[in-house]
Formats: C-alpha cells, sequence, structure tokens
C-alpha cells in the first residue's frame, strides 16, 4: 500500500529570520473548530472543562498554554488547538476538523509588534494587546487570527492557501524593520 | 473610518463589509404583497442625517452589525448586534 | 555665507554634495537651501510659468520656490522642497523645469511674453482648431510650463505603510506641541508626537528666545530627551500629518530614508494613526507681501532669515533690508545685528512702527519694485517723502503669519476670520477629538503656545478620564502680536501672490473684473492656490486682493477648502506592499506544484491559481492538450483538483429547514448520505450561485459553492441566519481549506478509485449522487458521487496535508488506466458539452426560469427570493432562456460575447435576440458548442439564429439546440 504524505502549510517556506524576529511554523496536532449549540453555551464549557481542563474562553481571549489551547476564533466560535477535541464535546457544539485548513506560525522577538503594526490594522501593543488576549482580524488583505503567547511572541493563523503571501508580507514587513534598526 | 464592532470594539472600517439599510431585517411575509416586497427590497431614502445600515465583520469576528450613523458628520452613533435586532423584532411582532 | 557661532549644525560633520552637478559643502544638519545659501548660491529654480530666477523663499515644508530633483533614474525624486531635503554626503540633486540650464534658460521668454499670459490665457487662446488640442497645444504648453519630471524608470525605491494607535496626537512639536506632549507624557498617556522637520522644536530652533533662562533651542532638546525616554511616547520627527479622518483617524508621511544613502530601509512609511485624542498644534506660516518683482532669488520670509542664521549659522545676504507691517519681523534685524550682520534698512509700512536698534526704520514706507534679475540687488520703496532705492541683496518680508488651520478644514470644518490677528483660525471642533493650540490657532507668542499647549493636553486627557494638571509653564516672551494689514503695495508690474503657480495680483484682479468673483472659481481660473503647496502661502493674501477687487471683507469672501493631504504624499508610499505579489493574496491549491512540475499555465481563478491544461510531449498549443484531455475523460479517465469550490459545514437542528430556506429545493428531504444539486436565489428573484449539498448526517450537511461565489454564499448564509433566523440552531464554518478534493470523472473513474480507496466501492453501494466517508490508504476521507463532466465520476476528498501526494498518486494510477490530469479549459469543455452551467451563465441578471430550472423552485415552501422570482417579467417567453448553439454555416467559429439576430435583422441593439455566454470547441463532436441566452429560446430548437461579433469582426450562421449536447439522458453519468 502506498503511503500518503503529509505535508505542512509553510513547508519550505519557514523557518524565517531577519532583524529581532523570528518566524517559525506551529504545526498543532489538532485544530477543531466549536459552536456551541443554541442553549448548549454553559454545557458545553463545563465538558470542555473537564475534558481538556481548559475554561471556555471569553470573546477576545484564549485559555489554555502552549499545546493546547482553546482560542476565541469569532462569533460563537472557539478554536481547540493542539488538543485533540474529545468526544465528550459532541452534542454540545457544532464540531469542524480544522487541523489541515489553516496555516500557522509563531512570530517572535523584539520587533514582533512593529512588524505586525505595518500589517494589520490594529493596536497589538502590549499595554493593549496583552498574553492570552486573541483577536480576529487582517492580515494585509487576509482574514486571521492573531493570539498574543508571549511578552514578544504572536501566534497567527490564516486559511492555509494563503500560506505563502503569509511568509512574503511578514519577509516584506520583517525586511523594512530591519532596514530602520541597520541604518 | 472606525466602527465599534460590539463583540471587537472599535476596528478599522476595513474589516467591515457594507451591505446597505438595516431595513434588510425586516424581510416580509411572502403574501406581504408587492408594495411591502418592493420596500424591503428597493425603496430607500437618502438622508443627510442619521442613518441605520446592516455591516458585516467580515474581516473579524462575522458578526453582522446595525449601525447607526450621520451621514454627513459621519459620526457613529451605536452599534449593535443584527441578531439581537433581529431577536427584538420578532419579539415585538403580533 | 557662513555666520561664525551661529547655528545648530554639526560644523564637525563636513558633508559635500552636488547640485547641477557641481560640488558643495555643508555640514550635517544642513538643509540643501541652506547649504547653498552658505555657498552664496541664490538661484535655485525657475518659475512654473514665466521661467523666472528664483531662490529660497522659506525655510521650511512652506517653501514654493526651491524645488528641486533629487537623485536621477530610477532613484528620481522631482519636485521635492530644497529646504526640506537633508543633505548628506554624496547627495546629487538637480534643479529642475529649465532648458538648457538654471542659468540660461530658454523658456524665459516666457517671462516676456508675460502680457499675454495672464489668468484665463490658455482658455481664451488654445480655443481652436480642435484638432490642435491633444496634438499640438497640450504637447507645447506642458513642455513649457511645469515641474521637475518623473525618470519614465520604474521605481526601485521600497515603501512601507503601517498603523499606530495612542490616547493623544500631538501634531507639531513647536513650543505648544511640546508643551502639549509632556504635559499627556507626564500624566501617564499614550502620545505619539510628529512634526514634520527632522530637529523638533519648532520656531524654538529659529528664534533667539530664552526659556527658562536657556537659549530656546537647548530647552526644545532637553524636552524631546525626557519624551524620547518615556515608553508611553512615540516620537516621529520628519512626519507630516497630512490628513484627518473620521473617528480620530489620521494620515501622516514618514520621511524615514532621504535623509541618508540608500540602504535596506524603506524610503518612506505611510502611517494611518488612530488617536483617542489630537492637539493640532502645526504652528504659522509667514506670508509675503505682494509687490512689483517680489520674486527675485534673495527675496524670502523675514522669519525663514532667522531660520537660516540662527538654525543654519548662515547669512542669506551681507546687507538685508527687512518689509514689514508688524513687529515681529524687527526680531531679523535684531538677530542680524546682534550676529553682526549687516542691516540695510527696516522698511515698516507703518508709521508706528518700533524704532531701530541699531538699525534704520523707516516707517510708513512700502517697497514698490526690486532689481537683480538673478539674485536681488536693489529695492525702491515709497515713502511719504517719494520713492528711494536701497543696495541690498537679501530683503525679508513678512506679512504677518497665517495659522496652519489644515487639518482643521479636512472633515469639512471653516476656518474663522479673526480681525485681531489678521487671519483664518480653525473653528473649534471642527475635527472630532482635536483642540488646537499655539500659533495655529493665533496665540503667537511662546508663552501662550506653551500655556494653550498644555491645557489642551489636559483637557484631551479628562475627555479620556485622566486627571492631571497644567504644570509650571516655562519662563518665555510673551510679545503682543502687532500688526497693521498689507496685503498688496499698489502699483504696475506684476506682484507675485502664488509663487509656486506663477499667479499674480493682476490675474486676480482681472478674475474678479472677469466676474469670477466667487472664491472658487477665481482659484480655478487663476489657479490660485493649485500648486503642490495648495496656496498654503498665497491663499489668505489672493483672497484679500480680491475682496478687495468686489468691494467685500475678507470674511465675506470666505476661503477656498483645504483638502488632504497637507503635503504631497507619493502614490508609492500610500499603495506601499501592494505592488506585485502583495496586490493581492495567492491561493494555491494542494496541487499546485505538481502541475506546475507538470508544465501546466497556471490561471487566476479569483484568488486561486487553477491548471489551464497539462500539455503532453509534442503538444503546441493550448487545444491539443485541451482536446486530447477532454477525449481523455470521456474515454478513460481524468484527474481534477476542484479543492477550490466553497465548502460549508452546516450542523445544528435547525440545519434542514435553513437549507430549505436558502436553496430553490427542498433539502430537509434528502436522505443521509446523498447528494443534491441545489439552486440559491438572491433575494430579488435572481439566480445566486448552485452546487451540489451533501447529507452527511441528520442535522449535519455539507454545501458546495462555487469557486467565484464561496465568499459571497457564506456571507449571504450568516446573513440569513443572524439577520432573518437568528432564533434556530444553525452552525456554519467554512471547511473549504481542510480538504483536498479532486474531480475523479471518466469511464475508468471507479476503477481508478479502487486502486487507492482500502475499500472497493460498487454501484450498488455507491450509486450517482451518493457521499459519505472512505479511507484512503489509511486516511478518513470523503467520497461523493457527484459529476460536472457527465461521465460517471466521483470527487475524493482527504485533509490538504495529505493533497500533493494523493494528487500525485491519483496521477500515477490514471497513467496505467490511459488517463491523467485535465485543466480548466477541458473542465469547461466537458461541462458545455453537458450543457452545465458556470457564472458565466449565471452572471446575476438571470432567472432560475431563464435557465430552465423554473420548476426547481419549489411550491410548497418559502425560500430566499421565491416571492420576486413570481414576479411578471421575471419568467417566460419574453425573456432571453438558455439554449445551446451550433454554428452550421461556412464560419465554424463561435466567439463569447457575440450577439444574436434573426438572420436579415441588421446586426443593431434593437435588433438584438440574446447573446452567446460560453464557447468551446467539442472534441467529442467535433464542434464549436455555445451556450447562449436567445429569446424564447426554449421554443426555437432547431431554428437558425445569427451571431455577431462586432469586436472581433465573426460572423456565423447557428442552429439553436438543447443545451445538453452530450449524452441528454444521462446514462453515461449514472450507468
Amino acid at each position: 500500500m502506498a503511503e500518503l504524505i503529509a505535508k505542512t502549510p509553510c513547508a519550505g517556506l519557514l523557518p524565517l529570520e531577519g532583524g529581532a524576529v523570528a518566524v517559525t511554523e506551529v504545526v498543532p496536532e489538532a485544530m477543531t473548530l466549536m459552536a456551541p449549540f443554541n442553549g448548549r453555551e454553559a454545557a458545553f464549557s463545563d465538558a470542555l472543562k473537564d475534558a481538556h481542563g481548559m475554561a471556555t474562553p471569553a470573546p477576545k481571549r484564549a485559555t489554555g498554554r502552549e499545546g493546547a489551547r482553546a482560542v476565541w476564533f469569532g462569533r460563537g466560535q472557539v478554536m481547540l488547538i493542539g488538543a485533540r477535541a474529545q468526544t465528550a464535546l459532541a452534542g454540545h457544539a457544532a464540531q469542524t476538523d480544522q487541523s489541515d485548513a489553516w496555516a500557522a506560525v509563531r512570530i517572535a522577538g523584539d520587533d514582533a509588534e512593529a512588524v505586525l503594526a505595518r500589517l494589520v490594522p490594529m493596536d497589538l501593543r502590549q499595554r493593549v494587546f496583552k498574553r492570552g488576549h486573541t483577536a480576529r482580524t487582517l492580515l494585509g488583505h487576509m482574514t486571521t487570527s492573531i493570539t498574543r503567547v508571549g511578552d514578544d511572541a504572536f501566534m497567527i493563523l490564516v486559511f492555509r492557501s494563503m500560506a505563502e503571501t503569509l511568509v512574503h508580507e511578514l519577509q516584506t514587513a520583517m525586511k523594512g524593520v530591519a532596514g530602520r534598526r541597520g541604518a | 473610518m472606525r466602527i465599534t464592532c460590539p463583540i471587537c470594539g472599535e476596528r478599522d472600517r476595513r474589516e467591515f463589509y457594507y451591505v446597505g439599510d438595516a431595513v434588510l431585517l425586516e424581510r416580509p411575509d411572502p403574501e406581504a404583497g408587492e408594495a411591502a416586497w418592493d420596500d424591503y427590497l428597493h425603496n430607500r431614502d437618502n438622508p443627510a442625517g442619521d442613518t441605520r445600515d446592516l455591516w458585516s465583520h467580515e474581516g473579524g469576528c462575522g458578526a453582522w452589525v446595525v449601525v447607526t450613523r450621520n451621514t454627513v458628520t459621519h459620526e457613529v452613533l451605536a452599534t449593535e448586534l443584527a441578531s439581537d435586532v433581529a431577536a427584538d423584532l420578532r419579539e415585538a411582532r403580533p | 555665507m557662513r555666520v561664525t557661532g551661529k547655528g545648530l549644525i554639526d560644523r564637525s560633520t563636513p558633508v559635500s554634495f552636488t547640485f547641477d552637478g557641481r560640488r558643495y559643502d555643508g555640514f550635517a544638519g544642513d538643509s540643501v537651501a541652506s547649504a547653498l545659501l552658505a555657498n552664496d548660491v541664490r538661484l535655485m529654480a525657475r518659475s512654473f510659468k514665466y521661467h523666472r530666477p528664483r531662490g529660497v523663499m522659506g525655510a521650511g515644508s512652506e517653501e514654493a520656490n526651491a524645488l528641486i530633483t533629487v537623485g536621477r533614474g530610477s532613484e528620481q525624486d522631482p519636485n521635492v522642497r530644497a529646504t526640506v531635503q537633508e543633505v548628506f554626503q554624496e547627495l546629487e540633486v538637480f534643479s529642475q523645469n529649465r532648458f538648457p540650464s538654471l542659468e540660461w534658460d530658454l523658456l524665459a521668454l516666457n517671462d516676456l511674453a508675460a502680457p499675454f499670459l495672464g489668468a484665463g490665457f490658455y482658455y481664451k487662446t488654445f480655443m481652436w482648431p480642435k484638432s490642435f488640442w491633444e496634438r499640438v497645444y497640450e504637447p507645447v504648453i506642458r513642455r513649457a510650463a511645469g515641474l521637475g519630471a518623473l525618470s519614465g524608470q520604474g521605481n526601485t525605491d521600497r515603501y512601507e505603510k503601517a498603523f499606530a494607535f495612542c490616547d493623544l496626537l500631538v501634531i507639531g512639536a513647536g513650543p505648544a506641541g511640546l508643551s502639549a506632549a509632556r504635559a499627556a507624557a507626564r500624566a501617564g498617556a499614550d502620545v505619539i508626537l510628529a512634526d514634520e522637520d527632522s530637529l523638533m522644536g519648532g520656531r524654538l530652533n529659529s528664534e533667539t528666545h530664552e526659556i527658562d533662562g536657556m537659549p530656546g533651542a537647548e530647552w526644545a532638546a532637553q524636552a524631546v530627551a525626557e519624551l524620547a525616554q518615556m515608553d508611553n511616547v512615540h516620537l516621529m520627527p520628519r512626519t507630516t500629518v497630512t490628513g484627518a479622518y473620521d473617528q480620530g483617524t489620521f494620515g501622516a508621511l514618514e520621511r524615514v530614508a532621504h535623509h541618508r544613502p540608500r540602504g535596506q530601509a524603506p524610503r518612506e512609511c505611510f502611517w494611518r494613526i488612530v488617536a483617542q485624542r489630537s492637539v493640532l498644534a502645526t504652528g504659522a506660516i509667514e506670508r509675503p507681501v505682494a509687490f512689483r518683482n517680489n520674486d527675485r532669488p534673495g527675496i524670502m520670509t523675514a522669519g525663514a532669515v532667522r531660520s537660516y542664521l540662527n538654525r543654519y549659522g548662515v547669512a542669506p545676504g551681507r546687507a538685508t533690508t527687512i518689509f514689514a507691517n508688524n513687529d515681529d519681523a524687527h526680531r531679523t534685524a535684531r538677530d542680524l545685528v546682534e550676529a553682526g550682520m549687516h542691516v540695510a534698512a527696516v522698511i515698516d509700512s507703518r508709521l508706528e512702527a518700533p524704532d531701530g536698534q541699531g538699525y534704520p526704520v523707516i516707517k510708513g514706507a512700502q517697497v514698490c519694485d526690486t532689481a537683480g534679475r538673478k539674485g536681488l540687488e536693489s529695492v525702491t520703496y515709497r515713502a511719504t517723502s517719494g520713492e528711494e532705492k536701497i543696495k541690498t541683496d537679501c530683503l525679508a518680508m513678512s506679512g504677518g503669519w497665517n495659522p496652519s488651520v489644515h487639518l482643521s478644514c479636512h472633515m469639512n470644518g471653516r476656518p474663522v476670520w479673526d480681525e485681531a490677528v489678521q487671519a483664518f483660525l480653525p473653528a473649534p471642533g471642527a475635527v472630532p477629538g482635536m483642540r488646537m493650540a499655539g500659533a495655529c490657532n493665533g496665540v503667537f507668542s511662546t508663552h501662550g503656545a506653551f500655556v494653550q499647549g498644555a491645557e489642551a493636553a489636559v483637557a484631551a486627557l479628562s475627555d479620556l478620564g485622566i486627571t492631571t494638571e497644567v504644570g509650571e509653564t516655562p519662563e518665555a516672551e510673551d510679545a503682543p502680536y502687532r500688526l497693521q494689514p498689507l496685503w498688496a503695495v499698489p502699483g504696475k508690474g506684476r506682484a507675485w501672490l502664488d509663487f509656486q503657480n506663477d499667479v499674480t495680483v493682476k490675474d486676480v484682479t482681472l478674475a474678479a473684473t472677469e466676474n469670477f468673483r466667487s472664491v472658487e472659481h477665481m482659484k480655478r481660473y487663476t489657479t490660485q492656490g493649485m500648486a503642490p503647496d495648495q496656496g498654503r502661502n498665497s491663499n489668505v493674501a489672493a483672497l484679500a486682493v480680491l475682496a478687495d477687487a468686489t468691494g467685500r471683507g475678507i470674511a465675506e469672501t470666505g476661503t477656498t477648502t483645504f483638502r488632504p493631504p497637507f503635503s504631497p504624499v507619493p502614490v508609492a508610499a500610500m499603495g506601499a506592499g501592494a505592488q506585485g505579489r502583495g496586490f493581492a493574496p495567492e491561493r494555491f491549491t494542494t496541487s499546485h506544484k505538481a502541475s506546475v512540475e507538470r508544465g501546466a499555465p497556471m490561471i487566476e481563478a479569483g484568488l486561486w491559481y487553477r491548471p489551464s491544461y497539462f500539455p503532453a510531449p509534442g503538444e503546441t498549443s493550448w487545444r491539443q492538450s485541451c482536446d486530447r484531455e477532454v477525449n481523455m475523460v470521456r474515454s478513460a479517465v481524468g484527474v481534477c483538483d476542484v479543492s477550490t469550490l466553497g465548502k460549508i459545514d452546516i450542523q445544528g437542528e435547525d440545519a434542514p429547514a435553513f437549507l430549505d430556506l436558502v436553496y430553490t429545493n427542498m433539502f430537509s428531504t434528502l436522505k443521509v448520505g446523498r447528494t443534491r444539486y441545489g439552486l440559491m436565489l438572491r433575494e430579488d428573484g435572481h439566480v445566486m450561485d448552485d452546487g451540489t449539498t451533501a447529507r452527511l448526517g441528520q442535522t449535519h450537511y455539507v454545501m458546495t459553492t462555487t469557486t467565484a461565489a464561496a465568499g459571497p454564499v457564506m456571507r449571504h448564509l450568516e446573513y440569513v441566519h443572524q439577520c432573518l433566523r437568528s432564533e434556530w440552531d444553525v452552525r456554519l464554518a467554512s471547511v473549504t481549506e481542510q480538504w483536498a478534493q479532486f474531480a475523479v470523472a471518466g469511464p475508468k473513474s471507479r476503477e481508478l478509485l479502487n486502486s487507492i480507496l482500502d475499500e472497493t466501492i460498487d454501484g450498488e453501494r455507491w450509486p450517482f449522487m451518493a457521499c459519505g466517508a472512505v479511507r484512503v490508504q489509511g486516511v478518513e476521507g470523503r467520497l461523493f458521487r457527484i459529476s460536472f463532466s457527465g461521465e460517471h465520476a466521483y470527487e475524493v476528498a482527504v485533509p490538504a496535508r495529505y493533497g500533493d501526494s494523493l494528487f500525485r498518486l491519483l496521477l500515477a494510477r490514471a497513467g496505467a488506466l490511459g488517463g491523467g490530469p485535465y485543466g480548466m479549459e477541458a473542465l469547461n469543455v466537458l461541462r458545455i458539452e453537458k450543457g452545465f452551467i458556470t457564472h458565466s451563465e449565471i452572471h446575476g441578471r438571470v432567472t432560475a426560469d431563464d435557465i430552465g430550472m423554473g420548476r426547481m423552485v419549489s411550491a410548497k415552501k418559502d425560500c430566499i427570493g421565491k416571492t420576486m422570482s413570481e414576479r411578471p417579467g421575471l419568467s417566460g417567453p419574453e425573456r432571453e432562456q438558455l439554449v445551446g448553439l451550433k454554428p452550421v454555416g461556412t464560419v465554424r467559429q463561435l466567439t463569447a460575447g457575440a450577439h444574436l439576430f434573426n438572420a436579415g435583422d441588421p446586426a443593431e441593439r434593437a435588433y438584438g435576440q440574446g447573446y452567446v455566454t460560453s464557447v468551446g470547441f467539442s472534441p467529442t463532436l467535433e464542434s464549436y458548442l455555445a451556450l447562449a441566452f436567445l429569446k424564447n429560446g426554449r421554443a426555437r430548437h432547431g431554428e437558425e439564429i445569427r451571431m455577431v461579433d462586432q469586436l472581433r469582426g465573426i460572423t456565423a450562421r447557428c442552429e439553436v439546440c438543447h443545451p445538453v449536447f452530450h449524452d441528454p439522458e444521462g446514462e453515461k453519468t449514472r450507468g
């Protein structure tokens, strides 16, 4: 039997370094989008807590930690990133497997904020957008999910098909920021 | 221009997709007759002043938002989740 | 000439640069203008229309005369103000708008023709013949008049754009701005301080005022240093705030790297700054006085002379004359005398002018003419005693100051005339959240600026819930602003108002005479204020002249509208990052690489890239490849990536009802494990999209949309849910990107699939329109038995990570069966042969009935678009209906976009019978085939119609037929 070989969205594109920023691909074991059904929000919340030890994130927040996070993903939606969704959650929420649908990268370093300020039309400075904060917004022309995962680190998700564009946009912004530092 | 999404807070206009008058929330009954359907689909005021329209926070959380704004000053006076407005309309219905 | 012991330039860092190829020396901290003046170069430019020799008039961004070109070739930047461009080693700058050289400009002949070239000259003269407008007049005029030129080469420089956020944006870092920024920053607010100059401090760097007992420039440097150390402050030097927009959004252009040799940094960055509150502290611009020949090199504003002296350590002349109507200009004389320079005279138009302190003051006199073609040599003034001539090489003039109110006008605010300061002041509240402070608000003393700046910041912070107090005000001069209006000195000859566009007092009075009395009409007739400086130096004086000529007051005359940008912004900066690959996201399927490896030309389908065809060895045209691929699918098996189609996961108790509402046909009755074709209407009754939807479970469906409509359909579904049926338990999620999905089509499709599926399939368990889970080489996937080719076909989906691998595997296995990949061209031919529609047909103006699907609008239920689709005129024989066309005449070619006419009718719009939407050459039927819309088409099968393509000049006779050309019974699909 021939084996199907898995490829990550950013294969051959990352890692990338420039100035005071490093971009690496994040390959979570699974990503599951969960949208609690009408009136099941509380039950879902309990089930998530029981099954994965994570609270349901409030809008614009992420819970959990490196390896297994529950990231608010838009109106009425939570993306479980890292852990494989337990069957106990079934019935409480519409679940879709999104493990292959998103290119996920981590951008970290002193200039990470400055790089994103060239691409994202919202305030991502630490005093406003703290660790555990997340947003659905735009990166260039792409819809994205951005979560602060460290003092100088963010996790960025865009559609898988746009991985090359994401890397291109980040690279362009990084060159500009690094160019200012060098001068 | 900045619009305050009831979920995400104040965001750049480029995250939003404009649709049109908020009357789009008030879909008539199929039997409501031609006049009601014409008003729903085609007839629009063009106020120099306050107007209510429907925007989608497509480049954000995906919520549909009813935005009350002034076409002269460009002031955004209020924003509400379309689903809340729709629920209120349902309750108000006889 | 340099003045020893003066200036803020760094004398330890000499730099040399070239101007028109000649090398000059300067120091770090010099502008091109100051360095040229230090080298006694006064002639720097030629004027726009008359090619008059010009020098500098100002010392900052307000400069109207000294426009230069920086760099050459692809790095060439025209129309840079010599007063703004900082010098650095090896900088190359050039004069512009002259031929052959700045010294000897042949087009200066225009100056001699000046009596004929007044306002409206072009309108009146170049009337006829009309054929000359574009071929003769325009090129000649463009050559004669103008500014700098582009090189014609592509711009290789990098630009950038960025977003910034703050509590308080302070625009301008003079005394008012520094005071505001300091007060806000000390209170802990998030502050952005932007100033267009390289050196913050505003006029403090150009004056000799003492602040708190130290030189103003030193005080400013200390204040800036304090701010620079604070985490909550973002200093933005060399940044011009160019526009004020809605909800506290500002545009700002940062000149990142114009002051140093090219390196890795972007040239410019266009910022979008979002500020909760703002303080406008943009200062004021000194206005010239209009008198005969007031434009010679060596004539500049009085404040500019102080800037050159105090900031750059340069005396623009050896014997300077000052001409003013106010006290402020007398500082120029004082500063020059203190620096040991010669002041020829102060000519003050006021009888009550102050006395001189070591220099003569001629009171109640006006300069009425000047002499010196390429540099000022003398001025003539008129006093009560008569006219006198003074030898002088620099004239410092001041007609008072115009507050820089521009940004306050960007949101419809109209500035208000203030009689006391003889200037327009910003209307309070003109921009929501903006307060004005200092000279831009008509407060001209340094003390006043400090107080207003701090007060504005405290008030702004109070709006944001931050309580703070106006701190101690630094000790500074608080001289009253004394001025007597003087706009234009009466007399003959040309007296310039708008130096940049060569508009004189005469032009404005001529406009008034010819009844262009409205300020907006005068502007357009004379081009007053339409140059790159947008009348910054000249508008107020021009409308004062207009007011006088029309016998009205200035307030009544009003002012023209200031619009963004405040100063020119390169499109390259505004659109930074959007060139080339940055133009739009590129979406690549998982099979992209393998397709490219096979030589497939990739074509854009929305943002996606899809293979056009897969050339086989020996094939030299796309048609050969396409024909082969079509035959291959019809005879063996073909594989095509269909992952780009939108896939929307729909779950919830109300999912069946939801689908019944958005589709014209029923989905609540669809069996689990089955797929159905669905038609979606817009609420106005026209077709929105079509596609298949599979029922994976009782409350779980997956909908497919066309590639083009994936986004709009998702938006539509969210609209229906959130806005119309928010109480329904339905959840929507796009899963387009999760699955790599491949069409496997052709008589050998099942055989191919059975070679890769873990469990074999057969016709019984997998009939037409079946769907369900399968395992592909151990991977969980989905299988749909659907067909867009009319063949026995499937779509197999696996998680996208396996897409590349599965595509390669499918191709390898297909090859063994005589099959292979097919591209968009073959896909198109296959579907035309079967009469399947795409958005070429459902283009937004067709109804279900038009495409022969009227009966798909279920009578048993409501759906989006149903009510309106029942309107008269949206169905029936008077409509254009979908038909097939086959050529029957000598011309065998059909073209999409061509129009249809009855034989014998003229090929004119009034006789139009319809139009062709899709065309392909069918190797199966060995003929061109077309889908078209034809009036009452369904009733006209068998008729002959004429196809006329006016663009390509093709006319063909066609037979009207049923749109399904191939296998009309669908036996192959179901078999």
